[in-house]
């Protein structure tokens, strides 16, 4: 008997099959044990778990929002209004982040000793103190030095800078502005099909078209077009200096600002990084291959150097972004109401703490592993193909 | 007269390096005037804020008349930054423990000395302080969990996550490259579960949920349950480094090691895990610095960590608007140690670098 065990347990696939039955033992043992306890410890609470709470009045405010609430309305629009706001700060603070980051990796490049030096510095020293803290000082910078509204600063006309937060005019609401948002549209698309025509007649004759002047004057001229169309309205929503507030006009709230701010400077640092990597990657003989082919210069960027950069490039940018997404949530020490803040008043409200957990956890991760599809795609797409 | 060419041939070199480095081009010149110019619009005011303007000795009024730093804050509230609430007589307690692990960290710089009998010093010191700390024994104080704060937590709470979260990684890294399909997929869906999320949502989980998940009767305090959510966060991060270096031994190893008739642990401990994990030192160390950076986040849930006790000097009512230099302070602070980490791990690249890699 115990040998025909011994003998059973001998082979590898048998021992295997063993231990992988003991693991969902365990791993069901141990999730009964949490998921028990949590219901008794719920009803002894008297906390009804489920979605019912959504639908129940919300009674705080909410300092900004993308979309229209206020607090009469129920939970579920109070947390969509969060999810905008991290939304809001996700689009803005990645698309700057990556602008500044591209800018100050080739600067860490430069031939220059002392622009290079700099970025230096500016990438060590904000790599090396805590995302929090500088959203901190941001926001006491912002709110506590920044003068008040009667003394705001005016770096230009109708724009002003104060412990308010930044006040910018507007142009005012107008049905051509409408037009203007298809012209965008349309212009894209007739971009796409320039595109493809402009590579069908290269494979033909062998000659390129000047694609990126041409696109350009689509991309501006037809939305140019669509604002003619809608009556070419010029009226402005100027802001107008009040004794302790601002009337009119569009305002980014501090809390916003240090956000935006503190997210910028600090993802920038580690995106300099990863370009600065992703340049050094192409070896310097691929540009003067590529110059010897008689290849022009912004050929030689655009067919040669980009690809293999952006091939490095690509996988760590796209981590950073998402941890900039991330760290967005820290918007809840400096009172910036982001999807985690306000689960965080709901949950402490209504004690629904394993459904505001849960959508937390669900928001995040379906980003990151949308995000993820996304690479696997792209990698495909680009990877070196060997022969 | 041979002084005086090699004095004039040093400046021609000089000049020569001016001219190649800053001044090459038009254009070049005037970014580097321009620099300058910043530099120096920078550098000076804020030398005169912080040396010449500022305030050492006195109290807030005279602080708010001088135009510079008031240093006499951070005089005063250095002592309750670093150590937060511990009872005020048994500070050489907090103080005692820092100096010792800081010179157990210099100590352990130096590759040579690593081995068993430094683990084991460590873990030494690991008790000792626990006890120091918490006291009880000895005819020392009993000090609550409650009262630890300042730079002796943030210390710990680092340093307990990363030693804690090391074997962690290792068994999570081994698990997702396991041939057995259900502790493949395990580690895959824990890893990726955690890597999705940022910490704050763990570290409300930990402060919310924890609580909800145990039988009745069974309480675990704060601090605790704050450590394990850092545990949890990082070993995450520590098993995909781990892979890293798992993913980077050549198949030949695993080959050569089965045909030698290991079996699997063997294999592991005695041929994988030596050379994987020597690989990823300087990784690691990256990951405990992004690591130590993080730990200021328990403030959120009000743990008394540096970060929070900081904020509660900017509050004190008697020292209000003095903020900035509390947080240059901090910045500082923390500058000093994750900047000189992470020297460290690039000279250790440097060290590790055998080419094969």
């Amino acid at each position: 008997m115990i040998n025909t065990v011994k003998k059973w347990f001998d082979d590898n696939k048998n021992r295997s099959l063993f231990y992988q039955f003991i693991t969902i033992l365990l791993f069901i043992y141990i999730g009964h044990f949490f998921f028990s306890n949590t219901v008794t410890n719920l009803e002894k609470q008297k906390i009804a778990s489920g979605w019912g709470f959504l639908t129940k009045e919300a009674g705080f405010p909410i300092g900004e929002s993308v979309i229209e609430y206020k607090p009469a309305d129920n939970y579920g629009k109070a947390l969509s209004a969060g999810f905008f706001n991290t939304v809001k700060v996700a689009i803005i603070g990645n698309f700057l982040a990556v602008t500044l980051g591209t800018l100050i990796g080739i600067a860490r490049l430069s031939r220059n000793w002392l622009v290079s030096r700099i970025s230096l510095c500016y990438i060590e020293s904000l790599r090396n103190i805590p995302l929090l803290l500088q959203l901190f000082f941001w926001y006491t910078f912002i709110t506590d030095i920044l003068p008040i509204v009667r003394n705001a600063f005016k770096p230009l006309p109708n724009v002003f800078l104060s412990n308010r937060g930044l006040v910018i005019p507007l142009p005012k609401s107008d049905p051509a502005f409408e037009l203007v948002g298809w012209g965008f549209f349309l212009a894209l698309i007739l971009i796409l099909i320039f595109w493809k025509m402009a590579r069908k007649h290269q494979d033909k004759t062998g000659r390129s078209l000047p694609f990126i002047k041409i696109s350009l004057c689509i991309f501006i001229m037809i939305p140019l077009l669509g604002w003619l169309i809608g009556g070419a309205p010029t009226a402005m929503d100027i802001p107008k200096q009040g004794r302790f507030n601002f009337s009119g006009g569009y305002t980014v709230s501090p809390e916003f600002m240090s956000l935006v701010l503190g997210l910028v400077l600090y993802t920038a640092a580690f995106i300099a990084e990863v370009v600065r990597a992703g340049i050094l990657s192409v070896k310097k003989g691929q540009t003067e291959a590529a110059e010897s082919l008689g290849l022009k210069p912004h050929q030689v960027l655009r067919l040669v150097i980009l690809p293999q950069a952006l091939r490095v490039i690509v996988p760590p940018l796209t981590s950073q972004l998402l941890n900039l997404t991330k760290n967005s949530s820290l918007a809840v020490a400096i009172g910036y109401p982001d999807f985690v803040s306000v689960s965080n008043t709901t949950l402490n409200q209504t004690g629904q703490a394993v459904e505001c957990i849960f959508l937390i956890i669900l928001l995040y991760l379906s980003t990151s592993l949308l995000t993820s599809i996304f690479m696997n795609w792209y990698n495909k797409n680009i990877a070196l193909v060997e022969r | 007269m041979e002084e005086n060419k090699e004095e004039k041939s040093r400046i021609k070199i000089i000049l020569k390096w001016l001219k190649d480095n800053l001044f090459y081009n038009p254009l070049s010149s005037f970014i580097t005037i321009l620099i300058i110019y910043g530099i120096i619009n920078i550098l000076i005011p804020s030398y005169q804020w912080l040396f010449v303007d500022s305030l050492l000795n006195g109290d807030a009024e005279a602080c708010r008349k001088v135009e510079g730093a008031c240093l006499a804050f951070l005089k005063e509230k250095t002592r309750y930054i670093l150590l937060g609430m511990y009872p005020q007589d048994e500070h050489w307690r907090p103080v005692l423990n820092v100096f010792i692990y800081l010179a157990l960290l210099v100590f352990s710089r130096d590759r040579s000395r690593w081995g068993k009998k430094l683990l084991g010093l460590w873990f030494f010191f690991g008790v000792f302080s626990f006890f120091l700390m918490r006291g009880g024994i000895f005819g020392l104080e009993f000090v609550e969990t409650d009262k630890w704060s300042g730079l002796p937590l943030t210390l710990m709470l680092a340093t307990v996550a990363i030693t804690v979260s090391y074997p962690l990684g290792i068994l999570l890294a081994l698990g997702r490259r396991s041939k057995m399909g259900v502790v493949r997929l395990l580690s895959i869906g824990y890893i990726e579960l955690i890597r999705g999320v940022p910490l704050i949502s763990i570290l409300f989980m930990s402060s919310v949920m924890f609580p909800l998940f145990l039988p009745k009767g069974i309480v675990i305090n704060k601090l605790l349950r704050a450590q394990v959510a850092i545990i949890m966060f990082i070993s995450a991060y520590m098993a995909e480094v781990i892979r890293g270096g798992l993913q980077a031994i050549p198949n030949g190893q695993y080959e050569a090691s089965d045909s030698l008739g290991l079996n699997y642990f063997q294999k592991m401990r005695l041929v994988i895990l030596p050379q994987a994990l020597k690989i990823v030192i300087p990784p690691t160390v990256n990951t405990s610095i992004s690591m130590f950076k993080d730990t200021s986040l328990v403030m959120i849930i009000a743990l008394q960590d540096m970060m929070y006790t900081a904020k509660g000097a900017m509050s004190d009512p008697h020292w209000l608007g003095f903020s900035v230099e509390a947080y240059i302070f901090m910045a500082v602070l923390y500058f000093c140690f994750c900047f000189s980490l992470g020297k460290y791990s690039r000279r250790l690249e440097k060290e590790l670098d055998t080419g094969l890699a």
